[in-house]
């Protein structure tokens, strides 16, 4: 298939960025956080992203849906540019976040990724405390007196709904918490630092039932205030948690829409087969 | 007969074959513990590490020896330890698949398995030629140049075992490279990097052919780095060779010394080891 095909689709959205003054039945359009233009990506010589264009908007969570490989966790990595950490890995095109491209190679990256924090599919939590863990990220930035730390390690995990279970284990090692618990403290520490944009990176998928559902709700919770852009494999997850949908295949954007029409009246074949589960 | 029944009695063969290979390596160990007890023993005394080493046919006991030792071990780790994990630091964070990274890694190999005398001999032609004299600090040296590989071979081992996933959170959070190296990757990997120096030093603590060339030896109490020093595996080769049963017996009580002092450093060693796979 030719980009050509996937890219009308992929500029459609952007039509609708630009909210009808004084119209005042329109429905209410959020501000766009970021606009992806042509991003392509290569590792090495393989080709894995092929121009893809999509908006990501601000207060709204977006799901990045489709078969494995087909590029989304590649997708979200360029964003915050940790695909950077390993050499022959390249990307090209622009992501503009409040209009900068940060795929400017003058950007300083570790900038960029205190204003864009990231999820793991694998819980990681550092091989220390829980407190630790959160203070990490903070220090990075700022030297905070012991009092004020202490609040902002508090505030993080109650953000992250963590903190009713751990306020008694925050000398404990982080490694000793149950999964779901290592992945909200994950998420904690990336609110830490107070970013703009979430990147979550299949978030749930290494959890049970009841822990899923936990970081779903916190995922509801957490949109009001970032922009959250989303990898999963689970379509009844991104049909539950996300706003807009963009449904990658094999390096291409095939369709984005909001995620209600995604699931509903998909407008390409090859979404619909995936939604409904006849392949991938 | 059938399969089932086969099956049982090669397990059973190749279980009591390794068990008896295990108990001849046992036994040698067993046998050289208990002769040395048996003829060291008597030589276990405050003497021992209060007196210098005798003239034959007087009373005297190891203390100028086990001093030399120890300053040259230490010495020897003061150089060796720091030098051994930046390098395998290097290795591990900056040269994983660098060709210079191979080639040094390669090199380090062949240091590894490098007779302990040729070093001795190097560092002769190295440092005592052009000094003039043998001195401690060209035995510290030769040590030190024996404990280099080992550090950096566990060093490098260490921190591959540190996942990738644990570098790539860090950096997420915006740290730059050093700190996630050295407040992430060293956190994860301190239990093995530390479990490496030890067994290092209880390497080097026993070498007797570097020190022969280096260090040469010591009939007096001197703590002077630039003159020969007394060390233990050079007195008991003295001793042990000599006709007199006085210098014999200490013989026997030096190396019952060394191998407790390994013993206790490998046995530390191991417990490091198995603690931090406890936590994990």
């Amino acid at each position: 298939m030719s980009p050509a095909t996937a890219r009308p689709l992929a500029i459609e959205p952007a039509t609708r960025q630009e909210p009808p003054a004084g119209d005042i039945a329109a429905p209410e359009v959020p501000a766009v956080k970021a606009e992806i233009r042509n991003v392509s990506f290569f590792y090495g010589k393989f080709q894995a992203l092929k121009e893809i264009s999509l908006p990501l908007y601000d207060r709204n969570v977006t799901a990045f849906i489709g078969p494995s490989g087909c590029g989304k966790s590649t997708l979200l990595r360029v964003l915050n540019r940790i695909y950077e950490l390993y050499p022959g890995h390249v990307a090209t095109g622009e992501v503009l976040v409040d209009g900068e491209n940060i795929l400017d190679p003058g950007l300083d990256l570790n900038r960029l990724r205190a204003r864009i924090g990231m999820v793991f599919q694998k819980p990681t939590p550092f091989p220390m405390s829980v407190y630790e863990n959160i203070a990490f990220g903070v220090r990075l930035y700022e030297r905070l007196p012991k009092s004020e730390l202490d609040d902002r390690v508090e505030s993080a995990l109650r953000r992250a709904a963590l903190w009713d279970e751990v306020r008694d284990k925050l000398r404990q090692s982080g490694l000793r918490l149950s999964g779901g618990q290592q992945q909200r403290l994950c998420i904690a520490r990336a609110v830490a630092i107070e970013p703009e944009i979430l990147l979550l990176d299949e978030p749930a998928s290494a959890l049970d039932p009841i822990s899923t559902q936990r970081i779903e709700e916190l995922i509801a919770e957490l949109k009001t205030d970032y922009c959250i852009a989303m990898v999963t494999h689970n379509m009844q997850q991104a049909a539950r948690s996300s706003d807009y949908t963009a449904f990658l295949y094999s390096g291409e954007l095939v369709e984005f829409d909001e995620t209600e029409r995604i699931f509903t009246h998909p407008t390409k074949r090859r979404t619909e087969d995936y939604i409904t589960g006849r392949f991938g | 007969m059938d399969l089932y029944a086969r099956r049982r009695i090669i397990n059973l063969a190749v279980m009591g074959l390794s068990a008896l290979a295990t108990a001849f390596g046992l036994l040698w160990l067993a046998l050289v513990l208990c002769t040395l007890l048996a003829n060291g023993i008597a030589a276990i005394g405050p003497a021992l590490f209060t007196q210098t080493t005798p003239p034959p046919g007087s009373t005297g006991g190891l203390a100028n020896a086990i001093f030399g030792t120890v300053a040259m071990t230490v010495l020897a780790t003061l150089i060796g330890t720091p030098t051994g994990i930046l390098a395998g630091t290097f290795l591990a964070e900056y040269a994983r698949d660098s060709r210079f990274g191979e080639v040094v890694r390669f090199v380090n190999d062949i240091l590894l398995s490098a007779p302990s005398i040729i070093i001795g001999l190097f560092v002769y032609e190295a440092m005592v030629v052009h000094m003039g004299h043998f001195s401690a600090w060209a035995g510290a040296v030769a040590l030190a140049i024996i404990m280099v590989p080992v550090v950096v071979r566990t060093t490098e081992d260490m921190l591959r075992l540190v996942p990738d996933s644990l570098r790539e959170a860090a950096a997420a959070l915006g740290a730059p490279r050093w700190k996630v190296i050295v407040l992430v990757a060293y956190r994860a990997a301190v239990q093995g990097m530390l479990t490496g120096v030890l067994l290092a030093v209880a390497r080097i603590s026993g070498e007797t052919a570097p020190l022969l060339f280096t260090a040469l030896n010591n009939q007096f109490w001197s703590a002077d780095l630039n003159a020969p020093m007394a060390n233990l595996p050079v007195v008991i080769f003295q001793f042990a060779m000599s006709p007199y049963a006085d210098w014999q017996t200490l013989a026997w009580g030096g190396a019952l010394l060394i191998t407790a002092a390994i013993l206790v450093l490998s046995i530390t060693a191991r417990v490091l080891a198995s603690w931090s796979s406890f936590k994990q």
